[in-house]
């Protein structure tokens, strides 16, 4: 049963990162095939606004910025081994850190990213501080409830001239900046669309934090947090200041989620309480562990998931209308079954399942 | 009267209900040593299929008759959860266990919604809302804290002096051990689970008359529900009924006195971290010394 | 005129090859069909409106059956949101954007109409009769392409208002309100229909959150600050805790129960009816669990309606009512705007309904609207519960806010 673990603590060995050097998949090296994976994406994610425009890039970009909520859980739990019920907070407080920027003190909205990710990197941290005497379970428990009082919190009256109260903020749209505009049009003699720019906004920011991810992950502290996460006691020993990494791991990750939040914000350009709710976080946790919690690839996979399985579930709910009275609200049934079948399944999400496959071609010769 | 009387008389009315569920959360933790964050609405699930029994559309049984049989429906729902869905991934992480309790919570409030659609439910009490003592407190208030203090008084009895009480502990506690002195861990987690499942149903058949049935009314009362137990331990049925009170208490003092009632939510969030930090044995809690 | 000749003029070389009139017609419309967007909660915390768009619907159904309008069928697509306005975005951008429909008809919700708000302006496609009573609505200037229906919140709180000041200008007045924009907006109806005494006549606002377990404490406090007047701006479960509540401490003040929770149905019948006696509440549409309505004409086309197009749907639950009427509106307004179904037009037509009477709307209500005049329904009757329905008393009012008042 070893491959059960989700959060990894019995891999089996091959999954383990260091041997991989020496596994070769058809005759190319593993991280070669993960390095022309992650270059076949990065093309893919150029080219999309030059074939696509309105809601279809509209929602490409949606899926980048969801990958970025998911990278954030994963990072926090699938390589720190801390669990979090609550990221709907954090993405919260990225979205109102751009929106209130941008409305109260006038900023650019490209300019509040960097200020807002600031800003819940600090908010991370300081929630990672009393988490790290929480356990595991207790951890999640502190957590859910955060994400139960996000929504009220945003209501409260002492914040309400900010947060815009129960009303919300509406936001200026992004337009692209003067230069973009022209050198686009130089180019192909169209005006840059909206949707376009929106997404190629959403697409530099995202490829960015991906690409500051995948250093973290495969650098000293990567491993240091990874060590961490299989075994406290251990880390502890060899010298590694425990508490002090998994506070940053939490501040990290409440970045990454903090500035997809950001980049929602920009992309809808509206933000209201209900838009973080509990429902939120299940999402970014699905997503994880659908994708694979322990797994930068996975939050791709996982930030697609994230925004189709509502197309899912209506679609098995409306092939199921002549049947039944009411189908789409049977929407969480389908979001809890496809958890449970990823967790009896494919316990390390799609991620791990192609791992497997890979190790599978690699070691049929 | 003194609005700080009225207040403390109001918040030990509220509190009543989270002791309820607070004590279905110990029941939980000592069965498996996990919260279920599904427990609310497993109860609240529970609370409707008693109300399908009651009422009229549905079979028009008698309250008493549909109250125990939805505990035993529910019991037996629970050990089937855990014996399906749970047994199989017994060995995985914490993780997985707590993915499984998302994905239950969002399947329960789903299938809850869909079955017996969203409009609030009258929910009948057997005692009657009358007042018992003018402005103090009605019939169903003090009936609802007399069924939670036998409940209180069967749970404490179970584990204390029944040997079947023990086994469940260690088999929750240290599952290895426990099957080399010979105790069936698997049948253990079941029963543990039928249990949490019976009190949280008969919680949620004795909240529903006061806040209605509704697929949602769950959701804030169980973080509530945890605030009680985690104050009063959570591994002591008493303390999880006193912490339940106290919470209540402390709501409304807050509520009124302090931060103004949009933050009340946040008080159950705020007393949950701080007592796990500096207390979390809680108040009757054992302190739990985890080997490495 | 101009905009529409404009536009045929614009449209003439297509014309050519597509026909005329498919040219001047929305996306959407065919010889045979009319497609209109939908997004609803059928899942999520507000799913209990979700009757609304079902019932919708059904009636769509009911009309296709007998014809549809002018011989072309309704299409009506109608999709969950979850009451999650980020969702709600991607919805109606599918919806207009993919589907193709003509116009959106009846989005439920503020947070969720508000975030597609701007968008449906921008791209000119009507955002019509939003299910929601904010007043933001009724904007023509800076919005005009999105209309609201039902009568709005502010306004019912200015009836009340007005209603107080009447019988006690010195009356104590106590809220209790949902925390979120409707809570707020009733609370905002109420202030302005003071004037100048509210800051005087309101001894105490509290309010709660949906996730709250109960409002007990909200109303030990109102109690205490010595109100006499019970103003209560929740959602029906919360006023039926709220009646039980109030009959338990033994307060029985002059209770104003808002419109969104009188049904007897529902909410009354349930908290029990000897606890709410003599409540005051306004009201526009018939109560389909009033008796008294039901040897009415319109009740019986509803009743049987019900019957065949809608049998699982609740009959005690207002909003089957709600959404035949607004339903009714939506093809009145198609009706009027004949084989020219270009988007400028539909909403052309939908600001020009000429005291149009919408059935279950109370008698002596009608639909109105202009040019300059976004809010269709704008009229109200008090009623006062007397033993298991309610008696209607006084003139209608009218209570138009946000234009002035």
């Amino acid at each position: 049963m070893a491959s059960t673990d989700m959060a990894g603590k019995s891999v089996p060995a091959f999954l383990n990162q260091n041997p991989k050097d020496r596994i070769l998949v058809l005759g190319v090296p593993l991280p070669l095939l993960e390095r022309v994976c992650l270059y076949v994406l990065l093309a893919a994610v150029v080219v999309l606004p030059m074939v696509y425009d309105g809601y279809d890039i509209y929602e490409f970009g949606k899926i980048l910025m969801y990958m970025l909520a998911v990278l954030g859980l994963n990072l926090l739990t699938g390589f720190n081994g801390q669990f979090s019920l609550g990221h709907s907070a954090f993405f919260a407080v990225g979205a109102y850190a751009t929106a209130i920027m941008m409305d109260q003190l006038g900023m650019p909205y490209w300019a509040t990213i960097i200020p807002a990710a600031a800003v819940c990197f600090v908010a991370g941290f300081l929630f990672g501080l009393p988490a790290l005497r929480l356990d595991g379970l207790f951890l999640a428990l502190a957590t859910f409830a955060l994400a139960i009082a996000t929504p009220q919190l945003l209501k409260y009256d002492g914040i309400a001239h900010l947060t815009g109260g129960v009303q919300g903020i509406v936001l200026d749209t992004p337009y692209p900046p003067g230069w973009v505009d022209s050198i686009v049009m130089s180019i192909t003699g169209e005006e840059l669309s909206l949707d376009r720019w929106k997404y190629m906004f959403t697409a530099f920011v995202a490829v960015i934090m991906f690409a500051g991810a995948w250093n973290l992950v495969h650098s000293r502290t990567g491993r240091a947090l990874i060590a961490i996460r299989d075994n406290p006691l251990s880390a502890k020993t060899m010298g590694i200041n425990t508490s002090m990494f998994k506070s940053a791991a939490f501040g990290v990750s409440a970045m990454y989620t903090g500035v997809a939040g950001s980049l929602f914000a920009i992309m809808d350009e509206y933000l209201a309480p209900e838009s973080f709710t509990f429902a939120e976080a299940i999402k970014f946790l699905v997503g994880g562990v659908i994708g694979g919690i322990a797994s930068l690839f996975g939050a791709i996979f996982g930030g697609w998931f994230v925004l189709e399985i509502p197309n899912i579930a209506d679609l098995a709910a409306s092939s199921l209308e002549n049947y039944i009275n009411n189908p789409q609200g049977l929407t969480g049934l389908i979001y809890g079954l496809f958890l449970i079948f990823t967790v009896y399944v494919m316990p390390m999400g799609a991620a791990g399942l192609a791992q497997i496959l890979v190790h599978k071609i690699s070691t049929r010769r | 009267m003194d609005l700080f009387i009225e207040q403390t008389v109001s918040g030990l009315a509220s509190g009543a209900i989270y002791a309820c569920l607070a004590l279905a959360v110990v029941m939980i933790y000592q069965a498996i040593d996990h919260f279920n964050f599904a427990q609310g609405e497993m109860a609240m699930f529970s609370t409707y299929i008693a109300w399908y029994l009651m009422d009229d559309a549905g079979l028009g049984l008698p309250f008493w008759v549909a109250f125990f049989v939805c505990i035993i429906v529910s019991f037996i729902g629970g050990a089937a959860i855990e014996r399906i869905v749970f047994a199989p991934i017994s060995d995985a992480p914490v993780l997985s266990h707590i993915i499984v309790f998302i994905a239950l919570f969002s399947m329960f409030n789903s299938l809850a919604g869909f079955m017996f659609d969203f409009t609030p439910k009258q929910f009948t009490t057997p005692f009657g809302h009358e007042a018992l003592i003018e402005g103090v407190i009605s019939w169903h208030r003090a009936g609802m804290v007399g069924v939670t203090l036998i409940m209180l008084l069967l749970i404490y009895a179970f584990f204390r002096y029944t040997p079947i009480g023990l086994a469940m502990r260690a088999a929750a506690a240290a599952p290895e051990s426990a099957r080399l002195v010979g105790i069936r861990v698997g049948f253990m987690l079941a029963l543990g689970w039928g249990l949490a499942a019976a009190v949280g149903s008969v919680a949620g058949m004795l909240i529903a008359p006061i806040t209605f049935l509704t697929p949602d009314m769950m959701l804030g009362t169980l973080l509530y529900g945890f605030a009680g137990a985690v104050v009063g331990g959570l591994t002591s049925p008493l303390g999880a009924v006193i912490g339940g009170f106290m919470v209540g208490i402390l709501e409304n003092w807050m509520g009124t006195f302090v931060v103004g009632s949009q933050l009340k939510l946040t008080v159950a969030l705020v007393l949950i971290i701080v007592v796990l930090l500096v207390k979390p044995a809680g108040l009757l809690g054992r302190v739990v010394v985890k080997r490495v | 005129m101009k905009l529409l000749t404009t536009t045929m003029v614009s449209a003439a070389a297509l014309a050519v090859a597509m026909g005329a009139a498919e040219a001047r017609n929305a996306p959407g419309v065919t010889d045979k069909e009319i497609k209109i967007g939908n997004t609803n909660p059928y899942s999520g915390p507000a799913a209990a409106y979700s009757s609304i768009g079902k019932s919708i619907g059904a009636c769509m159904d009911k009309f296709n059956a007998e014809g549809g309008v002018h011989g072309r069928q309704i299409n009506f697509i109608s999709v969950d949101d979850g009451y999650s306005p980020p969702r709600t975005v991607e919805q109606t951008r599918k919806l207009v954007e993919r589907e193709k429909v003509a116009f959106v008809f009846q989005g439920l919700g503020t947070p969720t109409n508000s975030a597609v708000h701007t968008y449906m302006n921008k791209k000119k496609v009507p955002q019509l009769f939003v299910a929601t009573g904010a007043t933001k609505w009724g904007d023509p200037k800076n919005f005009p392409w999105t209309m609201g229906w039902q009568p709005n919140y502010q306004s019912e709180g200015v009836v009340y208002a007005r209603y107080v000041m009447a019988q006690n200008p010195n009356a104590k007045i106590g809220i209790l309100y949902q925390n979120d924009d409707y809570g707020k907006d009733y609370v905002h109806g109420m202030e302005n229909g003071l004037g100048d005494k509210a800051g005087s006549m309101i001894v105490a606002s509290e309010s709660y959150e949906v996730t709250d377990p109960t409002i007990e404490s909200q109303i030990v406090n109102i109690k205490n600050s010595g109100a006499d007047v019970f103003y209560n701006v929740t959602t029906p479960k919360f006023a039926a805790q709220a009646i039980s509540k109030n009959f338990e401490l033994g307060w029985a003040p002059l209770h104003l129960l808002n419109s969104v929770s009188n049904s007897i149905g529902s909410v009354v019948s349930k908290a029990g009816f000897e606890k709410g006696q003599g409540m005051i509440s306004a009201a526009y549409l018939m109560d389909p669990t009033d008796t008294e309505w039901h040897s009415h004409d319109e009740f019986k086309a509803w009743n049987a309606w019900m019957d065949e197009y809608y049998p699982d749907g609740d009959k005690t639950d207002a909003f089957t009512a709600f959404g035949w009427a607004v339903c009714h509106t939506m093809i009145k307004v198609l009706d009027q705007a004949g084989d020219d179904l270009s988007r400028e037009n539909i909403m052309a037509q939908a600001a020009n309904l000429k005291n149009y009477r919408a059935p279950m709307l109370l008698p002596g209500i009608a639909v109105n609207t202009s040019p300059t005049d976004f809010y269709p329904i704008e009229q109200w009757q008090l009623q006062r519960l007397k033993d298991k329905s309610w008696e209607r008393f006084g003139d209608i009012i009218d209570g138009a806010v946000g234009s002035g008042s």
